[in-house]
C-alpha cells in the first residue's frame, strides 16, 4: 500500500430546481426567484461525484484516497456537502462570502481554483459539465486554465483509473474519444455518465450531523453541544472558507472580477410560430423527412 | 416519488410507545454510541436513524424497483448453464439496495448489520413490497441471517454473516414433493463425512425462492430411521461449493421476478446450524414466524399498491356522467381497501413489537443473564408473537388478495387487460396465502391461543388500556363482539376441542377472533393520534369504524353458523 494520500476534489454546486418550474420561478426583472425554487445538488455534478466515487473504489486498496467536495455559494450548500457524504465523499469546504456576489463564470473560476490551490497538491479535479442555472459549461475549463493542469471535458466513462493514469471517454458531438493522462487533471464529466449511486444507510449514519458553524447558528442549536461532538468526530464539522481564507487577489472577484455585463434579461415565451400538419401517408412522411434532413435535424 | 415519505401510518407506528424499550434493549442502552461512528446515543436519535434510512427505502422503492417491475414481471428469471439469472431488472434491483446498505439491515453492527430493530425492517419489507412484491423475496430472504445469528457457532456467523451486507444472498430449502405443509416428512438426506469431517447432503428440494442463493438453509433428515420432526437438523451450504444442481425453474402465476427451484444436492457439503435434531422443532419454526412476518409485510404493501392504483382510476374514470368514485358501490370497495389496509398494516406492527422484545431479550441473554422481570417479559413477547404471526398472516395474505380483486374490479373491463398495473398485482398477490405455510396451517397454528384462552387475555388487556372518553362507545361495540365470540366458542366446544367438527370450525373461531384484535388496535390507534395533537398523524378514525361494522357482521354471521351447525353436517361437505 502506497502511503501518499490520493487527493480528489470534486467542484459541486447547489442549484434552483429548473425543472420544476412554478409561475412564480421568474422575478419581475427577469431574474431567477431562488426563494420559489427547491434547491438542489446541480444534476452533472452528482455525475462528477460518483465518478470521484468510483475512483476511490479502485484505488483504495492500493493507497488512501480522499474526495472533498468544494460548494461556492450561500452557507445552505453545506446540505449538498453532507449529501454527497452520505454517498462515500469524506468531507467538504463551503465557500462563501457576500464579497462573490455577483460573480461570473471568470470571477466564480478564479475563486474555485483559488480554493482547491488552498488544499494543497491535488491529484484530480472532477467537475459536472455545467450548472442548470446559468447552462454555460465554462467554470470546469477555467478552472483548470487558472490551476494549469490539462483537462478533459464531456467525460463519459471511467475506464481506467491507477496510480499514475487515467483513461477516460469522452463524449463528442459525433463520436466518443478515449484519452489518457496522467495527474493532476481535471476532468467535466458529462450528464450521460453513470447515475449517482443511492445514500448508504451506514454513511448516512454515521455522516448525518455533519454541518457547519453557520448551520449551527440558524438552527440556533447550542454551539458548545456542537463543538464537544465536534472534539470527538472531528469529520462532522463542515468548514467554511470566505473570501480572505483562499488568499485571493480581491480584484478578481465578485462584480469586480466579472466582465460580463448583463445587458437586459427577457422573459421569452416559447410558442411555435409556425406548425404545419402532416398527413398519415407514405408521400407526406417522405416529404417531411427530406425536409428535416435537408435542414440538417436529422 | 417517495413512497416512505407519502405514507404517514409509518411515521406513526414508528414512534410507537413501546418503541422505546425495544430501541433501548436492542442499542443496549447506547453502549456502543461512543467507539461506533454510527451507533446512536438515545431513543430520539435512533429513530432519526430509522426515518432517515427508510427514506432512503422509499426513494429507491419508488424511483427504481417500481420502474423496473413491469420488465421484470415480463421477462424473468432462467436458468443458464445451471445458475440462475435474474431478469435485468431483477440484478439492478439487488444491486442498488446492496449499494445503499440495505441488506443484513437486523443485524448487530459487529456482523456488519445496521442493528435495527424488526418494526423498521418489517417497513422496509412493506414498502419494497409496494414496489415489487416478488423482489421482495429475494431482498427479504435476509432473514436467514437472524436464523444464522440467533442458533449458529460463532465461527459460522464470523464467516457469514459479514457477506450478508456485502449483498451475498440467501434462501430457505425446505419443501420437498413430498413435504409441503407437512414438513416432518422432509426426507433430504444428511450424512457424516468422517474423511473430510463435514456433513454430506443428498437428495432434492422444490419450490424453493432464490434457489441458487449464496447462502442456503437446508432442512435435511440427520437422524436415519427417524420418520418424524425430531430427526431433522439445519444446515448451511455454500454455494462455492459447487454441489447443487438447479433442475428447473418454475413457470408460474404471478411473482415472476423471483426464481423459484427444484434442486437436486449431490453429496454437497454443509455445515451444522446448531443442535442436531432441532432443525424443524426450534430453529425451522423460529426462521418461519420471521418469514410469516415478511409475508405480512409483503401482503400490506402490495395491498396499498393497489389501493393506490383503484383510487387514481376511480377518480378519472366516468361513466353515466360522473366519476366513478361517486358510487356507493365503487366508493365502498375504496374504503373498504383502506381499512382493511390499515388494520392489517397496525396488526403488522403489533406483531413487530413483539418479536422485537423477544428477540432483544434473547439477544442480551447471550451477553449477560437477564433479571427475572425481563425473563417474564421475554416469556410474554414471545408467546405473543407466537399467537399473532397466524393472524397477521392469516389476514393480511387474505385481505391483500381481496384488495387485488377489488382493484381489478374498481378497473372494470381495463383491469383485465395486461396494460393496467392490477392484473400483475393480482397474479402476485395469489402466493400470499400459499407459502410461509397456508392459510389453513395459520389457522392450525392460531386455534391453540384460542383453546387455551390467549387471545383472550390479550383482548382484555386491550379491553384495559386508557381511551378517550368520546372513544368508549366504540369500545363498548367491540365487547359486545366480544360476547358472540364466546358464544361461537362456547357452541363449538360442545363437539370437544379435538373433534373434527372442532377443526372444521377452526377457521370460524380464529377470524372472529381477528376481527377483535384489528378493531381494538385500530381504536388504540385512533386514541394515540388524537393524542399525538399533530396535524401530521394519520387519522384512524374511518378504518376503526369501518372495520368495527365488518367484524359485528361478520362475527354475527360466524354465530348463526355455528351456533346451526350439527355433527352430521360434516358428511354434506365429504
Ligand atoms: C412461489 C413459491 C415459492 C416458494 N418458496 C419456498 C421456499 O423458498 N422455501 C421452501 O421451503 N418452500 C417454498 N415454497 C413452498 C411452500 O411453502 C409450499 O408450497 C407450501 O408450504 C404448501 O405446501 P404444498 O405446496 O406442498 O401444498 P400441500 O401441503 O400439498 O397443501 C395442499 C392444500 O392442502 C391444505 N392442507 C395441507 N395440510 C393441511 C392440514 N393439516 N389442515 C388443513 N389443510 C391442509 C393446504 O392448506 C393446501 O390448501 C414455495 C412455494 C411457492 C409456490
Ligand atoms: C375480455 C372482454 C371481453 C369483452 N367483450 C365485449 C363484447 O364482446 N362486446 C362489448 O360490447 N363489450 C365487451 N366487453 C366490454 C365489457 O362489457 C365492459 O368492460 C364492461 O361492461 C365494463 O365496462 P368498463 O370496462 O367500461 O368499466 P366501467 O363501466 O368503467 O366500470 C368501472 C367500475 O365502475 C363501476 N360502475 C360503473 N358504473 C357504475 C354505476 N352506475 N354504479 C355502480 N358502479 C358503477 C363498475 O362496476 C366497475 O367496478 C368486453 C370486455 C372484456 C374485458
Amino acid at each position: 500500500m502506497n502511503n501518499k494520500e490520493f487527493q480528489i476534489v470534486v467542484l459541486a454546486k447547489q442549484v434552483p430546481d429548473t425543472h420544476n418550474v412554478g409561475k412564480d420561478a421568474m422575478k419581475e426583472d427577469g431574474t431567477i426567484n431562488r426563494a420559489a425554487l427547491p434547491a438542489i445538488f446541480n444534476p452533472d455534478d452528482l455525475k462528477a461525484l460518483e465518478m470521484a466515487l468510483a475512483c476511490k473504489d479502485a484505488l483504495k486498496d492500493i493507497m488512501p484516497v480522499k474526495v472533498t467536495i468544494i460548494t461556492m455559494g450561500p452557507s445552505r450548500a453545506a446540505e449538498i456537502i453532507r449529501e454527497s457524504m452520505f454517498r462515500g465523499a469524506d468531507n467538504g469546504f463551503v465557500v462563501s462570502d457576500r464579497r462573490f456576489a455577483g460573480s461570473d463564470t471568470l470571477a466564480t473560476s478564479y475563486a474555485l481554483s483559488a480554493a482547491v490551490k488552498k488544499l494543497g497538491k491535488i491529484d484530480i479535479v472532477f467537475s459536472g459539465r455545467q450548472a442548470i442555472d446559468g447552462d454555460t459549461a465554462q467554470v470546469g475549463p477555467q478552472v483548470a486554465e487558472k490551476l494549469e493542469i490539462p483537462q478533459i471535458t464531456y467525460a463519459e466513462d471511467l475506464l481506467y483509473v491507477a496510480e499514475d493514469e487515467i483513461v477516460i471517454k469522452r463524449r463528442l458531438e459525433r463520436g466518443v474519444e478515449t484519452v489518457k493522462t496522467g495527474f493532476p487533471v481535471l476532468v467535466t464529466v458529462h450528464g450521460n455518465a453513470n447515475d449517482c449511486r443511492p445514500r448508504h444507510a451506514k454513511l448516512l449514519m454515521t455522516n448525518k450531523k455533519a454541518c457547519s458553524v453557520s448551520e449551527v447558528l440558524e438552527r440556533q442549536q447550542s454551539m458548545e453541544d456542537m463543538e464537544a461532538l465536534w472534539a470527538k468526530k472531528p469529520f462532522l464539522k463542515i468548514e467554511e472558507w470566505n473570501a480572505d481564507d483562499i488568499n485571493p487577489d480581491f480584484e478578481r472577484l465578485g462584480l469586480t472580477g466579472s466582465p460580463t455585463k448583463v445587458k437586459s434579461i427577457e422573459n421569452v415565451v416559447l410558442t411555435s410560430k409556425e406548425n404545419k400538419k402532416i398527413n398519415n401517408s407514405e408521400s407526406e412522411i417522405n416529404e417531411l423527412m427530406k425536409e428535416l434532413v435537408s435542414a440538417h435535424i436529422i | 416519488m417517495n413512497f416512505y415519505n407519502d405514507n404517514k401510518s409509518l411515521k406513526f407506528y414508528l414512534s410507537h410507545p413501546v418503541m422505546d424499550k425495544i430501541i433501548k434493549l436492542k442499542e443496549r442502552d447506547f453502549v456502543d454510541s461512543d467507539n461506533d461512528m454510527m451507533a446512536p446515543v438515545n431513543v430520539e436519535d435512533a429513530i432519526d436513524n430509522y426515518d432517515k434510512v427508510l427514506e432512503i427505502v422509499g426513494d429507491l422503492a419508488a424511483n427504481v424497483l417500481e420502474a423496473n417491475a413491469e420488465n421484470v414481471d415480463h421477462e424473468g428469471p432462467q436458468v443458464l448453464n445451471n445458475e440462475i439469472v435474474y431478469a435485468k431488472g431483477t440484478q439492478k434491483n439487488h444491486e442498488v439496495l446492496r449499494d445503499a446498505g440495505l441488506y443484513g439491515m437486523s443485524l448487530p453492527r459487529k456482523y456488519k448489520g445496521l442493528n435495527f430493530p424488526y418494526v423498521p425492517y418489517v417497513m422496509a419489507a412493506e414498502i419494497v413490497s409496494r414496489a415489487d412484491a416478488g423482489f421482495a423475496n429475494i431482498w427479504g430472504l435476509q432473514d436467514c441471517a437472524e436464523t444464522i445469528y440467533e442458533f449458529a457457532s460463532e465461527e459460522i456467523k464470523e464467516k457469514y454473516l459479514p457477506l450478508i451486507n456485502e449483498g451475498m444472498t440467501c434462501s430457505m430449502a425446505l419443501t420437498e414433493p413430498d413435504a409441503g405443509s407437512d414438513l416432518q416428512s422432509v426426507r433430504l438426506k444428511a450424512s457424516f463425512d468422517d474423511e473430510h469431517n463435514c456433513w454430506r447432503l443428498n437428495g432434492v428440494k422444490r419450490f424453493i425462492t432464490n434457489g441458487d442463493a449464496d447462502i442456503q438453509l437446508v432442512l435435511a433428515r440427520s437422524e436415519e430411521g427417524t420418520t418424524d420432526g425430531r430427526g431433522l437438523s439445519y444446515f448451511l451450504y455454500d454455494r462455492r461449493d459447487n454441489a447443487v444442481t438447479v433442475r428447473r425453474i418454475e413457470n408460474k402465476l404471478g411473482i415472476k421476478g423471483s426464481p423459484t427451484a427444484e434442486l437436486v444436492f449431490n453429496n454437497a457439503p454443509a455445515l451444522i446450524i446448531g443442535e442436531r435434531r432441532m432443525g424443524l422443532i426450534k430453529y425451522v419454526m423460529s426462521l418461519m414466524n420471521g418469514a410469516r412476518l415478511g409475508v405480512g409485510a409483503q401482503s400490506v404493501g402490495l395491498a396499498e399498491a393497489a389501493y393506490h392504483e383503484a383510487l387514481e382510476y376511480a377518480k378519472q374514470r366516468e361513466q353515466f356522467g360522473k366519476a366513478i368514485i361517486n358510487f356507493p358501490q365503487v366508493y365502498e370497495m375504496l374504503g373498504l381497501m383502506r381499512a382493511k389496509i390499515d388494520a392489517t398494516r397496525t396488526l403488522l406492527y403489533e406483531t413487530s413489537r413483539f418479536v422485537d422484545l423477544y428477540k432483544a431479550y434473547d439477544s442480551v441473554s447471550k451477553e449477560r443473564s437477564l433479571t427475572a422481570e425481563e425473563r417474564q417479559d421475554m416469556k410474554y413477547s414471545q408467546r405473543h408473537a407466537d399467537m399473532m404471526t397466524p393472524m397477521l398472516k392469516l389476514f393480511a395474505s387474505e385481505y391483500a388478495n381481496q384488495i387485488a380483486y377489488d382493484c381489478i374490479q374498481v378497473h372494470g373491463g381495463s383491469g383485465f387487460m395486461k396494460e393496467y398495473k392490477c392484473e400483475r398485482l393480482y397474479r402476485d398477490a395469489r402466493i400470499l396465502s400459499i407459502y410461509e405455510g397456508t392459510s389453513q396451517l395459520q389457522v392450525v397454528a392460531a386455534i391453540r391461543f384460542i383453546g387455551n384462552g390467549s387471545y383472550l387475555k390479550r383482548i382484555e388487556e386491550y379491553e384495559a388500556m386508557p381511551l378517550a372518553e368520546e372513544l368508549l362507545p366504540l369500545r363498548q361495540r367491540i365487547v359486545k363482539m366480544k360476547e358472540n365470540y364466546l358464544k361461537i366458542v362456547e357452541a363449538a366446544d360442545k363437539f370437544g376441542t379435538s373433534s373434527e367438527t372442532y377443526d372444521f370450525l377452526a377457521r370460524r373461531m380464529v377470524e372472529a377472533m381477528g376481527h377483535l384484535i384489528m378493531s381494538h388496535l385500530l381504536l388504540q390507534d385512533v386514541n394515540r393520534s388524537k393524542e399525538l395533537d399533530n396535524t401530521e398523524a394519520p387519522e384512524f378514525m374511518n378504518s376503526c369504524k369501518i372495520m368495527i361494522a365488518l367484524g359485528e357482521s361478520e362475527i354475527a354471521k360466524i354465530l348463526t353458523f355455528v351456533e346451526n351447525f350439527k355433527e352430521e353436517d360434516l358428511q354434506m361437505y365429504k
